[in-house]
């Protein structure tokens, strides 16, 4: 489930808090970024490699959500060249010469690291409309949150986000459902 | 003395097949797979690792079924004046993994039809493309058709296809369910003169062959099956595993087909383990079915094969979708990905004889169309927009709970400057030339687009929904989806890039799939495909492995249970 910070400091795990429901917002019918966990989710995996085996490939077959042994707690091994990729794509190249076969690479880390502190540290006290400017003025940054705070939203809950499932709850979709599945009425019928 | 008769290049559809066939001959065979293991334990009863799941992240998000795009990444350009490259990363990347291709496919299984293997004669010449017909026809294919689906496990219901060509035997199981969304769009069609039908599915719909029936837990396209409900290709390669006369090799990259001193003998293969150690394996023979984009790599990095045809004609699909949204849920997520298919666009009416008029095309082929649905929610969200109107989308979900989609599957033609080459620049982690891909689909391809999209709106409108967009891969340039990152095609069916025939000059491998020139070597993989056809390859590529590898061991060709009617 959510794990603890891992990578970002308190101060910058506020903010990318913050940025990221200014990405998916609260509605009435929607929780938002911040009580999905969606930041725990951008924690985790920027800090994937502090855990063995890292957090990157959730277990299986099964979740326990719909029967059968929860597995999806156990991550997967990678093997060592996984483990570089995974590295690079985290931590950077960082001038290691196996890491820049394709170029140098600027890390996830960074790229937060580099995105948060550019918002500001006063961005937490900032009407929506102030963070909006200040995130649209950051456009690669701000895709770079988006596309994990999807992530976040509505992938499976242990890998740090989708608290509880509430992202599935709120847009009526039940998650993974192996090994129950559906009947064949629940496939064919209309709801 | 060799370390095996045939050393198997590849362990998905093509080369599971031909390890199931040989070793059920009596052969030793070395599978050589590039990618992890996550399919099945490789120690008796080689059991199911348990390491798939119904897990969006893993599986569309983080490779888990590899290729690693920055590992292995491949390079795409639509044409030579792009330069060197456009893109680079995953470029249609199938899975590299034991089980290959067949492991993420959500198993729709139909057959070609007859006039597929005599296109050209069927057909006619069309200017820029080279149509050929293919080296033998349907009639010598049937009995491997329905070899292959009793060996896969395909339920599907015989005559529901008016166009299907004849058929020995009924299917092995009966159809599954039918998603709701395919049923008011199957309906729909039907209503408007179409003529859609149960797709032939190697998913089981009862239990089949000691794996358990499909639970329709609706991750199914891109993902692989937890309980092993799909058959393909888990069944040959357990049974292969079985006569202990396979061994499998996971994280194996074959570099090198090794060849003798004469040129004419294939005498083993040479590889990369997990270490990065080199190995070599001597072999009676060499199989390759690392798939239509890894072969002619493969056979270009080794300087074999006729170098004028080796790596050209690649096809894929070219992909009509036609999006439908719908004013209420269609549950889209419950059950496989698609469950009607058909076929009235590749067969034609007068309105396309007329539309190939006017579009100064001497026909129209379009292709198979799949009913089905969106996919996951991690999906939709990334084609939702950031901001306030996020949540609003995601919970009224028109783009993925209310929406139906069809897939049309354009039949690509043959075009000489469409080919996969090596990079002159970009090298894989291993050290080898990635793979690049040169591609742009020939006009008729985007005339059957425009053809055929506004048609498949009305049936979408027909059958409930509100509105209706297209789109198509490769996009368009200048069209929705003409993005950095997303221009190559992403069929996921690659074809042709080392085609069969008679005459050594304008092919590279015979009509038995052997190499021309090097006749121990042979290519169980749609690489050997003449033509795309508009349907999907890989039930077509596991007939022809078997009917290849069957003739390989000295075995009587199969006979079909019937005659041709």
């Amino acid at each position: 489930m959510a794990g603890p910070v891992r990578f970002l400091s308190p101060q910058e795990h506020a903010v990318l808090e913050a940025a990221c429901e200014r990405c998916i917002p609260a509605t009435d019918a929607h929780p938002g970024a911040r009580a999905l966990g969606v930041a725990d989710y951008i924690d985790g995996l920027l800090g994937a490699f502090l855990v063995d085996p890292p957090r990157i490939w959730a277990g299986g077959p099964f979740s326990g959500r719909h029967g059968g042994e929860p597995g999806f707690d156990t991550y997967l091994r990678l093997s060592s060249l996984e483990e570089l990729a995974w590295r690079t794509r985290i931590e950077g190249s960082q001038g290691i010469p196996e890491r820049e076969r394709l170029g140098p690479v600027k890390g996830w880390q960074q790229e937060y690291r580099d995105g948060i502190a550019a918002l500001g540290a006063d961005y937490c006290d900032c009407d929506g409309e102030e963070q909006d400017r200040r995130l649209d003025a950051l456009p690669g940054f701000k895709a770079l949150c988006y596309e994990h705070a999807c992530e976040g939203a509505y992938g499976a809950p242990e890998y740090g986000g989708n608290r509880g499932g509430a992202g599935w709850r709120a847009i009526g979709f039940p998650g993974d459902v192996a090994p129950r599945g559906y009947t064949d009425a629940e496939v064919s019928e209309r709801p | 003395m060799s370390d095996c008769d045939a050393a198997i290049v590849g362990s998905g559809p093509a080369g599971a097949t031909a390890a199931h066939v040989l070793t059920e001959a009596g052969w030793s065979v070395i599978v050589l797979e590039k990618g992890r293991n996550h399919l099945l334990d490789l120690e008796p009863p080689f059991g199911p690792l348990g390491a798939v799941s119904n897990d969006e992240l893993k599986l569309t998000r983080r490779h888990f079924l590899g290729p690693d795009p920055w590992l292995e990444p491949r390079t795409y350009r639509r044409s030579a004046s792009d330069g060197d490259r456009l893109e680079t990363g995953d470029v249609n990347n199938l899975p590299s993994t034991v089980g290959g291709g067949g492991s993420h496919a959500d198993g729709k299984l139909p057959r070609f039809r007859e006039e597929d293997f005599r296109i050209l004669s069927h057909q006619g010449a069309v200017e820029g493309a080279e149509l050929v017909d293919w080296p033998f026809g349907y009639d010598e294919v049937e009995a491997c058709y329905a070899e292959a689906e009793r060996v896969v496990g395909v339920a599907g219901e015989a005559g529901a296809n008016p166009f299907a060509s004849w058929r020995a035997d009924p299917f092995p199981m009966p159809p599954g369910p039918d998603m709701y969304c395919a049923r008011l769009t199957s309906e729909a069609a039907t209503r408007l003169g179409y003529h859609p039908y149960r797709a032939p599915t190697g998913v089981n719909s009862v239990e089949y062959d000691g794996r358990p029936a499909c639970n329709n837990c609706g991750f199914c396209a891109y993902y692989g099956c937890p309980i092993e409900a799909k058959g393909d290709p888990v069944a040959p390669l357990r049974h292969a595993l079985r006569t202990g006369r396979c061994e499998l090799r996971p994280e194996s990259v074959v570099t090198d087909v090794l060849v003798d001193g004469t040129g004419r003998r294939a005498r083993g293969v040479r590889y990369l383990d997990r270490e990065l150690d080199l190995h070599e394996i001597s072999a009676r023979h060499v199989i390759l079915a690392g798939g239509a984009f890894e072969t002619p790599r493969l056979l270009l990095r080794n300087g074999l094969g006729n170098p004028d045809v080796v790596g050209r004609f690649l096809s894929f699909h070219f992909q009509t979708f036609v999006l439908g949204i719908f004013d209420h849920r269609l549950h889209g997520h419950r059950g496989r990905a698609v469950t009607h298919l058909m076929d009235d666009p590749i067969v034609g009416d007068g309105d396309v004889a007329a539309a190939a008029r006017d579009a100064g095309l001497p026909f129209l082929r379009g292709g198979i169309v799949e009913h089905g649905a969106a996919s996951g929610p991690v999906m939709e969200a990334l084609h939702s927009p950031a901001g306030p109107m996020h949540s609003r989308l995601m919970v009224d979900s028109p783009l993925r709970d209310c929406m139906a989609a069809f897939t049309m599957q354009g039949e690509d033609l043959p075009v000489a400057t469409n080919r996969v080459d090596l990079d002159p620049q970009v090298r894989d982690v291993y050290g080898m030339p990635a793979g690049r891909v040169t591609y742009a689909p020939h006009r008729h391809e985007v005339a059957c687009a425009e053809h055929w999209a506004p048609r498949l709106e009305l049936v979408m409108r027909e059958a409930g929904a509100q509105r209706t967009f297209w789109a198509t891969s490769p996009a368009l340039p200048g069209t929705r989806g003409d993005l950095p990152g997303f221009r190559a095609p992403m069929s996921r069916h690659i074809i042709g890039t080392a085609r069969m025939g008679d005459d050594p000059r304008t092919s590279v491998f015979d009509r038995w799939q052997r190499l021309h020139g090097i006749d121990n070597v042979m290519c169980a993989d749609s690489s050997v495909f003449p033509t795309s056809t508009g349907y999907g390859p890989t039930l077509t590529i596991v007939a022809l492995a078997i009917r290849a590898s069957r003739a390989l061991a000295g075995l009587d060709p199969l006979r079909s249970n019937r005659a041709r009617p």
